[in-house]
């Protein structure tokens, strides 16, 4: 079964996010970690980057497939995590702690309420599995 | 694994092979140069001393001709191919290459003649080209055709240039400026989308309905915003499902202005039974490759012909070979024709691959019309017979019957812990080469089979059966399935590793180590 923390905000794309004032954090679940399999390269959204919700912010390149990153929110990007450059696999072992991808300054906090909760994202994902 | 007692004087070929790195014994040489018969100049006047090497060709390995010959052949025994056995790979069309092909390609007016040869001395040359257009354009029913491109997804960058520039004309620059959207099923090669990016279009991705199918509201959705400048549709798409709505789908996207280009990878399943000109598809690639039997990968190169409608043939690449009747009335001649002034221009060196056009346009006339729609009909038959004998083992996404091609998951399996590329892996254990796995990337866990018409009954009959095995052993003894393949020299390779932290060249022992 997926690991889905309570404290996060998800997308149907399959990212979380994180809020701390008006920072997001934004990663990739444990499911989709799971169904990407071995991650082996991460491209990521420079800091300045605007993004507008739902718009690419990079890529994740697996065994399997390169799969495109979307943003659930909308704003300038602040950080990447630098780290996955050298150990992309710390999206597999740890996707919600050393696995974050970017920081984004939201421009619209009001955003994150429309994405899903740790319930629904769990019930989604048990669609998707069906 | 050797005996203890036994010192090898050398590997057996079965075994591992060292590098050749590794073979290298000082002052062995495999070459001996004829003495100068001109004087010898000072080497710094001819190389400026910091275009030379200053390692004393450290690390080259020093060894014999026959070191080399011995090397290299005892790792082309290790070598899957198609002339060893069944190559199932989905969207590959792996069918066998006649040896009759190859020796047609190897006939010495064809294999010497000089890429600058005159017209009037390369008359042979140039009908062979022009026979190849000729039959097609009879096949695919779009009289426009281009053997230039290199391979398949060259023949698509070809067709989406062909489409802008048309776009272009038609609009004027200004107005076309605001029709750069390209249409592209989510079901599609990855190709497409970079073949639609390089020329300058954006993508908009559509969506497949349940069935697997072209979900048509859709299209009519994004056609109705007015900048489409065209869609890009396998067909059959990637599920190996034929687009039964194909005629509605053109209809749909040339009302809103835009034009049907369709990715040819999948006409084996079409070849004398279907064309896609009568369809409405207005520019296609062929891959000789593929369909018309000429060799992949390393016996290539490829040929990605572009096919168009005669309203976009003005467009096509320069030279384009064309028939003209001789002043002297004593029969036609065949010309190179650059004077096409819309032309998008040349897109690779002097004609194409010239050796593939030789082995596609023998394919063609050994098969005659009969052959090549029987040859289409037993890729179909295949596909689906090996589609109904294992759609009790394997779960099956699409209802619907496949055509040259059928996708399976591995969603019963994967309960138990053997996946795809557990599957795919141990199919090897089995004498066959796996299956394409992960694509299309809308179907997870996906295994695509294609077979060709080049397997028999027989060895139609040992794959079910091997994928039956496999089928059971994932539910029985997982572990065998999981730690596959057995048979082979070297096991489960670390794909992870090997693309995380990968090893791309051979150094020096005491470098190496330093490093």
């Amino acid at each position: 079964m997926a690991n889905i923390p309570e404290d996060l905000h998800y997308s149907k794309d399959h990212e979380w996010v994180r809020v701390a004032g008006n920072i997001a954090t934004i990663g990739i679940t444990d499911y989709a970690q799971n169904s990407l399999g071995d991650v082996v390269y991460v491209e990521l959204s420079k800091p300045g980057d605007e993004l507008a919700a739902n718009e690419s912010f990079g890529s994740v390149e697996s065994v399997k497939a390169v799969s495109e990153l979307f943003t659930p929110v909308s704003g300038a990007v602040t950080e990447q995590n630098d780290a996955l450059q050298d150990a992309p696999e710390k999206v597999n072992t740890d996707p919600y702690g050393d696995g974050w991808m970017i920081r984004v300054k939201m421009s619209s906090a009001g955003e994150v309420d429309s994405l899903l909760t740790a319930a629904e994202y769990e019930d989604f994902t048990k669609e998707e599995t069906e | 694994m050797s005996s203890p007692n036994i010192t090898k004087v050398t590997s057996h070929i079965s075994h591992n092979e060292s590098l050749i790195f590794e073979r290298s014994q000082p002052g062995r040489i495999g070459y001996r140069l004829p003495p100068l018969d001109v004087e010898a100049q000072p080497l710094a006047e001819i190389i400026p001393p910091e275009f030379q090497r200053d390692d004393d060709l450290e690390g080259v390995p020093e060894v014999s001709e026959v070191d080399v010959i011995r090397h290299f052949t005892r790792m082309s025994t290790w070598n899957y191919s198609i002339d060893l056995g069944m190559y199932p790979l989905g969207s590959c069309t792996m069918k066998y290459n006649s040896r009759l092909n190859e020796k047609v390609a190897r006939i010495a007016g064809f294999a010497n003649l000089h890429p600058l040869a005159n017209e009037e001395d390369a008359q042979g040359a140039l009908q062979v080209i022009y026979e190849l257009q000729q039959h097609l354009a009879e096949i695919t029913g779009l009289p426009g055709v281009s053997l230039q491109p290199a391979a398949g997804a060259h023949g698509e960058m070809t067709g989406v240039m062909i489409i802008r520039a048309f776009i272009d004309a038609r609009d004027g620059e200004g107005a076309s400026a605001n029709r750069r959207t390209m249409l592209i099923p989510d079901s599609a090669h990855g190709t497409n989308p970079a073949s639609a990016h390089l020329s300058g279009f954006s993508v908009k991705t559509i969506r497949s309905t349940a069935e697997g199918f072209t979900d048509l509201d859709h299209l009519r959705e994004l056609c109705g915003k007015g900048n489409v400048a065209g869609l890009m549709l396998t067909n059959p798409n990637t599920l190996g499902l034929f687009e039964k709505n194909i005629k509605e789908i053109c209809r749909i996207v040339h009302d809103a202005g835009g034009l049907v280009y369709m990715d040819g990878a999948n006409m084996n399943a079409l070849v004398g039974v279907a064309r896609p000109g009568d369809m409405g598809v207005d520019v296609i690639h062929l891959n000789l490759h593929k369909t018309f039997s000429t060799p992949h990968g390393g016996g290539g190169p490829g040929c990605g012909p572009c096919c168009c409608t005669k309203e976009l043939e003005p467009f096509l690449p320069v030279p384009r070979v064309v028939k003209v009747e001789s002043g002297t009335g004593d029969g036609s001649l065949f010309k190179l024709d650059s004077n096409h002034p819309q032309s998008i221009g040349r897109v690779k060196a002097f004609y194409g691959n010239y050796g593939m056009m030789l082995r596609a346009l023998a394919y063609i006339q050994t098969h005659g019309h009969d052959g090549l729609r029987e040859a289409t009909e037993a890729a179909v038959l295949n596909a689906r017979y090996i589609a109904h004998a294992l759609v009790s083992d394997y779960d099956k996404p699409f209802a619907a019957p496949p055509m040259h091609e059928v996708v399976f998951t591995d969603k019963r399996q994967s309960r138990k812990g053997a996946h795809t590329l557990d599957i795919a892996k141990r199919l090897i254990d089995y004498g066959f080469h796996p299956m394409t796995i992960y694509f299309p990337l809308i179907v997870s866990g996906a295994m695509l089979i294609e077979p060709t018409e080049s397997v028999g009954h027989q060895e139609l009959d040992q794959f079910i059966e091997a994928m039956r095995s496999i089928a059971r052993e994932a539910i029985e003894n997982p572990e065998l399935v999981l730690n596959a393949p057995h048979s082979t020299r070297i096991g489960r390779l670390d794909e992870a590793a090997a693309a995380r932290k990968p090893v791309l060249r051979w150094k020096p022992k005491a470098k190496a180590d330093a490093a």
